[in-house]
């Protein structure tokens, strides 16, 4: 019996979207720089070095292949990162959410603007790589607004998951396991470095059901200047892993901050 | 300075706060066993209780952060659920630890929290400066929570939980740990906002803070209320007159023979302590004074003896599971 009852977040969630922007503003340099580093880093090196024996990989360049891949493996890392670490931090060591339920707003409100935060970083990354990867002629800009939205769909999906493992986190040692046996796996077998249907069968199906191998399906094609195929299938399963991961993180956070 | 200031808020629509048969445990542990209290309208009601006594849990319930086993909280007579947002629109917080933003400084924390009540930018503003000076605090507006004392970050705590002009504040020790200055200045600013008409919900360990501060006090202890009245009405009740306090220098029970016995209305040992209490304890004042082994310390009787004799003297800490 507690007045905590609203599934889907209210005008709060504005609230602390805000909050974490104020945060982020803050640091905004190293953060960027961070951003804008690591894709030029990972192109340099893949895109180059390795582009220099792959040659072309699906008739792509290369170095056109891997950049939308990773900016696919960005927006997971991003959100992720976003969603474990800095949310457990507010979570638990800054006790910002008990602070914040001193107010009217609820739960919901809470894990909605974390959600929304959590995707606009990934947001903001993919842009980064975006820009980094244009630079290398690797980018199409065609279908950009296609693609923007399919980010932030992407951004939310990987956050709800994050989310629901720091519901039940009693440490950050405790990540260690999500990375390992999550990110981990799909940042390598589901199409970031080289196409799917490269793998053997059981493992190819397997990476059939993980957000990440979706989210590429759809951003490669998006960035490089086609509309993908099966597009309808994509998003329903990244909107299907933000919905689910959604309502278990709701329920989640309840049980854990409603004591 | 305390003295010269001026109250900032307006006169508020005080609430009437009343828990009915709350009822909570955890693991199997009960914590709240049927707690029924009522606070009127403008009222600065304090509980007591030992560590564990349920203060918390109850704080925590009447913001609806706690799934309770039973009871319920009314606001004006309306149970908290129906209320939107659980009525904490108009509560002010301050918890027992403080949980400030540490990613802002003391401004940016007051405005940040203004948002979480859908507050605009120029309310914020207007009522932030009024707030920090409530608190003695507009020298360190620009300073990282960081770099602030616990006495700092206590009073940035209360102004925090004022920002929305809350017609009920509910404190959860809101001075341990500070120095006098710093608690007197947050007693001031209690009783200011009492005579603003905000409805106060203290709890605290410190009972002379009650005594100053309530208008009545309830003692609570394994989640159930021992006594409540005002302080006055408690003593007087509980507490027969003074209080003499007997110690042996060689620390053995003073008084082994129990002549005091017949000469005082009630008598108490603690530890190496022989108490006693009575109307009029000058004869037996005379008596032990002849004895020169004999420390005695004459005082009047308080809240704390009220609290001790009700709620015993042992610690409390080990017996949780
Ligand atoms: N989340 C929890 N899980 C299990 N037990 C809890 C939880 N929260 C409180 N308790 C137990 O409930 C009892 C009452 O706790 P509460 O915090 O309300 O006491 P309190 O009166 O505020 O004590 P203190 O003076 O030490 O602050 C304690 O025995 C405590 O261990
Ligand atoms: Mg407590």
């Amino acid at each position: 019996m507690t007045a905590q009852a609203r599934w889907w977040p209210g005008r709060g969630a504005i609230a602390l979207l805000s909050r974490n922007f104020l945060v982020w503003r803050k640091l905004l340099v190293p953060s960027l720089l961070g951003n804008f580093g690591d894709p030029l880093l990972y192109l340099l090196a893949l895109g180059y070095g390795l582009g220099h024996f792959v040659g072309k990989m699906e008739s792509l360049p290369y170095m056109t292949f891997i950049a939308s891949g990773i900016t696919a493996s960005s927006i997971m890392n991003t959100a992720t990162f976003e969603g474990l670490y800095s949310a457990y931090t507010r979570m638990s060591i800054q006790q910002t959410y008990a602070a914040i339920l001193a107010t009217p707003l609820e739960i919901a409100d809470i894990l909605g603007g974390e959600l929304l935060w959590c995707a606009v970083k990934g947001l903001i990354s993919a842009m980064a790589i975006i820009v980094v990867a244009s630079g290398f002629g690797a980018i199409s800009w065609r279908w950009l607004f296609l693609a923007l939205p399919v980010i932030f769909l992407a951004g939310l999906s990987f956050a709800a998951i994050a989310l629901c493992f720091t519901a039940i986190a009693r440490s950050y040692d405790f990540f260690m396991y999500y990375f390992t046996l999550g990110v981990t796996p799909m940042f390598l077998f589901c199409g970031v470095f080289y196409p799917i249907h490269t793998l053997p069968l059981p493992v190819r199906e397997i990476a059939l059901v993980l957000p990440l191998t979706h989210a590429v399906l759809l951003l490669r094609p998006l960035l490089t200047g086609r509309l993908p195929p099966d597009a309808g299938i994509h998003l329903l399963v990244l909107g299907g892993f933000a919905f689910a991961g959604y309502i278990l993180a709701l329920r989640l956070f309840r049980r854990r901050l409603l004591v | 300075m305390p003295g010269q200031w001026q109250p900032p808020l307006p006169a508020v629509n005080s609430v009437r706060l009343e828990l009915r048969a709350l009822r909570k445990s955890y693991g199997g542990h009960p914590v709240l066993g049927g707690l029924s209290l009522q606070i009127s309208p403008g009222e600065c009601y304090a509980l007591l209780g030992p560590n564990g006594a349920g203060k918390s849990t109850t704080i925590r319930a009447i913001q609806g952060l706690t799934p309770l086993d039973g009871g319920e909280v009314l606001l004006d007579g309306r149970p908290v659920d129906e209320w939107p947002g659980g009525g904490r629109g108009f509560m002010g917080i301050v918890p027992q630890s403080d949980n400030l933003d540490p990613d802002f400084t003391v401004s940016e924390n007051l405005r940040v929290y203004g948002r979480y009540y859908g507050l605009s930018s120029r309310v914020v503003q207007q009522r932030m400066t009024e707030l920090l000076e409530f608190v003695s605090l507009q020298e360190a507006a620009q300073r990282p929570i960081q770099a602030l004392s616990g006495g700092m970050k206590r009073r940035l705590t209360i102004a925090r939980a004022l920002i929305h002009q809350p017609r009920l504040l509910l404190l959860d020790e809101p001075s341990t740990g500070l120095d006098p200055q710093a608690r007197h200045l947050i007693w001031q600013r209690l009783r200011d906002l009492r005579r603003q008409g905000v409805t106060l919900l203290l709890t605290t360990h410190y009972l002379e803070e009650a005594e100053r501060l309530a208008d009545r006090v309830g003692i609570i202890d394994h989640g159930r209320l021992l006594a409540e009245d005002s302080p006055a009405a408690l003593i007087q009740t509980h507490i027969p007159g003074e209080v003499l306090e007997v110690r042996r220098q060689d620390g053995m029970p003073p008084d082994p023979g129990g002549w005091h016995q017949g000469q005082v209305a009630a008598s108490e040992r603690a530890g190496d302590t022989l108490l006693l209490y009575g109307p009029d304890l000058s004869a037996v004042r005379v008596h032990f004074a002849g004895d020169p082994d004999v420390r005695l310390l004459s005082r009047q009787a308080t809240l704390e003896d009220v609290f001790l004799r009700l709620t015993g003297r042992e610690l409390r800490e080990e017996e949780n599971p």
